[in-house]
């Protein structure tokens, strides 16, 4: 399964293809008593439609800061981020608000979903919040393409890991986001389920997203088509990193 | 799948704590129901009572003034004699309207309720109670036919109970005399309903207290003139003058007293209600922080997520009021028997007194208690910060 991936490796992004995520000179500084903790300190980042990335650095080399950040989650200590056409890094909390309705998705480790509710009103609750109407042709296409076609009256608590990992896909992309940001998004999933989760964003990626996946799992990055290393807050070429993370 | 569901679905996760709390406030709103209508009842069913009494002033043997009020109030016998003469003397007054003689007396009678025993009251009366009397009327049969005849006139009740109609005949316990029944009055909704008639004379005569009296029911020509009235009675020293509005003001405010005792007792209740209310609702945004966190991350403003933790109070508070109300109206007769056993004097009609403004008064009431208490816990979850929440669920 994963030798399959392994071959994307070799693609171009094609030329015509939009940035859709900019990061100049990002830095994010923390202060942890009188320390300051430089989480991030300088990232420079393009990503690009059709884009899967990975990033991969020991823990506490700034990856989920990154992904908070990119997502629109928090803000910057300096340094400037561009969301499809937006700079983000002066705005205030609604119109942030707004980017992340329109264009991202999350997906989490551990999925956070609402385990009363059914897989079907959980993948709603963004439309609910963005104060959009429920497009039902859409949201059967969406079933299907995450493959939980039949079971959207299940209550999410009773699902697989896998399946309440396609959930939180789903969840995430029922807004049309054009970036797709998974923190550790298999931690949580056997191998099988893994390849099945990757598969899956291989061909949202062909549709057009652009999907950023944070990463311990040195096989899950070598089968997406960059990788991108981090460490101490800075992004490094491979040569320099230290690959067993 | 709308706010309200989501809100809905929330409080039904933890399912014994919400109902717990709604609880709370199903048992304050009843509370304060039963009280609120307890008090418009009590009022409605005094003033009532003395109104249909028809006096407005009553003389009686000295004495307390409250006790004499309600046992004419309630019909009942036990009062002091005074002279017949004290009437003869007063009837010339210039105030006075209408004057009537009474004279109440009371008898064991074994037979009784089935033969549990119990005792009946009777009443000497004069035809000037009539007068005074604007809602009595002879529904069968008619008035005495002589002043000291063996005749009687029955209450509506007293008939009823008896099964006694117009030509039968009756007794007193412990009399050697039949009384031939004459007339039925009409029901009048008050204690006198229970009573037997009896002229006055044949009442002296029959209870061996002749010349006596226990009472003077008196309606002035102005009311305003109750003073002057009571003052040119003052040298009488045997005798009292009860005016009926002193003393339906007189308890009145003494259940008001008593009413701001329970009251307190019934804020403490709501407030009790409010700060469970409070402590559920924030506990469950603690427990929540993560998913709240999450939602904002997947799009939900602040004021999204204020909404929602708004209306998980309302839902609360709303269920609260619903069910307490009904609380309420059907545990009414309960809190009617107690309040009876407890009040100094209960008047005749219904005690409790629900009406539909009441519970809609009561439930805004707790909808606004509700959207008050819901703030601070949908402040607080509102201004939860998405990324602390996902780190910290690493
Ligand atoms: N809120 C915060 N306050 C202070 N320091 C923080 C805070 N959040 C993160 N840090 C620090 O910033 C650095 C980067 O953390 P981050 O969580 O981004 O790393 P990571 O690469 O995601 O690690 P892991 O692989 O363990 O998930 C760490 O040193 C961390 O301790
Ligand atoms: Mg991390």
């Amino acid at each position: 399964m994963m030798g399959k991936w392994k071959r994307m490796k070799g693609w171009q992004n094609k030329m015509q293809d939009r940035i859709v995520l900019e990061a100049t000179n990002l830095k994010k500084y923390y202060h942890r008593g009188l320390e300051i903790v430089k989480a991030l300190d300088g990232v420079e980042l393009k990503i690009k439609e059709r884009e899967i990335a990975s990033i991969v650095g020991p823990s506490g080399s700034g990856k989920t800061t990154l992904m908070n950040l990119i997502g629109c989650l928090d803000k910057a200590t300096e340094g400037t981020l561009k969301i499809v056409n937006t700079e983000v890094t002066p705005l205030g909390e609604n119109d942030l608000i707004k980017i992340r309705r329109e264009n991202i998705g999350f997906v989490f480790q551990r999925f956070y979903l609402i385990p009363n509710l059914t897989v079907r009103e959980n993948i709603e609750l963004p439309l609910i919040f963005a104060k959009k109407s429920i497009n039902e042709k859409k949201l059967s296409v969406l079933l299907e393409e995450v493959g939980l076609k039949g079971k959207e009256r299940i209550q999410v608590k009773y699902l697989s890991g896998g399946d309440k990992q396609r959930t939180g896909i789903a969840r995430a992309l029922v807004n049309d986001p054009k970036i797709l940001i998974a923190d550790e998004p298999t931690g949580k999933l056997e191998t099988e389920v893994k390849g099945q989760i990757l598969e899956l964003f291989k061909s949202l990626s062909e549709k057009g997203l652009a999907i950023c996946i944070a990463t311990h799992d040195l096989e899950l990055a070598q089968a997406t088509q960059r990788i991108i290393h981090l460490q101490d807050g800075k992004i490094v070429p491979k040569e320099k990193s230290d690959l067993y993370y | 799948m709308k706010f309200f569901i989501l809100a809905y679905k929330n409080l039904k996760r933890r399912k014994s704590r919400s109902f717990l709390t709604i609880g709370g406030v199903a048992v304050a709103v009843a509370v304060l129901v039963a009280l609120l209508g307890f008090n418009a009842g009590y009022q409605e069913a005094l003033t009532s009572d003395v109104d249909k009494m028809g006096y407005q002033v009553v003389v009686t043997a000295k004495g307390c003034p409250y006790e004499a009020a309600t046992m004419i109030l309630s019909g009942e016998a036990g009062l002091r004699f005074i002279d017949e003469d004290i009437y003869k003397q007063i009837t010339s007054d210039p105030d006075i309207d209408k004057i009537t003689p009474l004279l109440a007396q009371l008898a064991y009678d074994p037979e009784k309720m089935e033969g549990k025993g119990g005792f009946t009251n009777y009443l000497g009366i004069e035809e000037s109670y009539m007068q005074l009397k604007p809602n009595v009327e002879i529904l069968t049969g008619e008035w005495f036919s002589g002043n000291d005849v063996n005749e009687a006139i029955l209450g509506y009740e007293a008939a009823e109970s008896e099964q006694k109609s117009v030509g039968d005949k009756i007794s007193i316990p412990g009399k050697d005399i039949k009384f031939t029944i004459v007339g039925v009055f009409n029901r009048t909704a008050t204690q006198e309903d229970g009573t037997v008639f009896l002229p006055l004379k044949t009442t002296q005569r029959v209870f061996d207290i002749e010349g006596k009296l226990t009472g003077i029911g008196i309606k002035l020509k102005q009311i305003e003139k109750i003073s002057e009235f009571e003052e040119r009675l003052y040298p009488i020293a045997s005798i009292q003058v009860i005016s009926m509005s002193q003393v339906k003001g007189t308890i009145l405010s003494l259940v008001n007293s008593a009413k701001i005792l329970i009251m307190s007792v019934a804020f403490i209740a709501i407030f009790v209600a409010i700060i469970g209310v409070i402590n559920t609702i924030l506990m469950s945004v603690f427990e929540r922080t993560q998913e709240i966190g999450i939602m904002k991350a997947i799009g939900a403003s602040r004021s999204d997520i204020f909404k929602l933790i708004w209306m998980e109070t309302l839902i609360i508070c709303t269920l609260g009021g619903i069910f307490g109300s009904v609380i309420a109206i059907f545990g009414g007769n309960l809190t009617e028997l107690l309040v009876r056993k407890v009040m100094p004097y209960a008047p005749g009609g219904r005690l409790l007194l629900i009406t539909p403004d009441l519970l809609v008064y009561s439930f805004l009431g707790v909808i606004i208690v509700g959207i008050i208490s819901g703030l601070y816990p949908a402040f607080k979850a509102a201004s939860m910060r998405p990324i602390e929440v996902i780190r910290s669920g690493e």
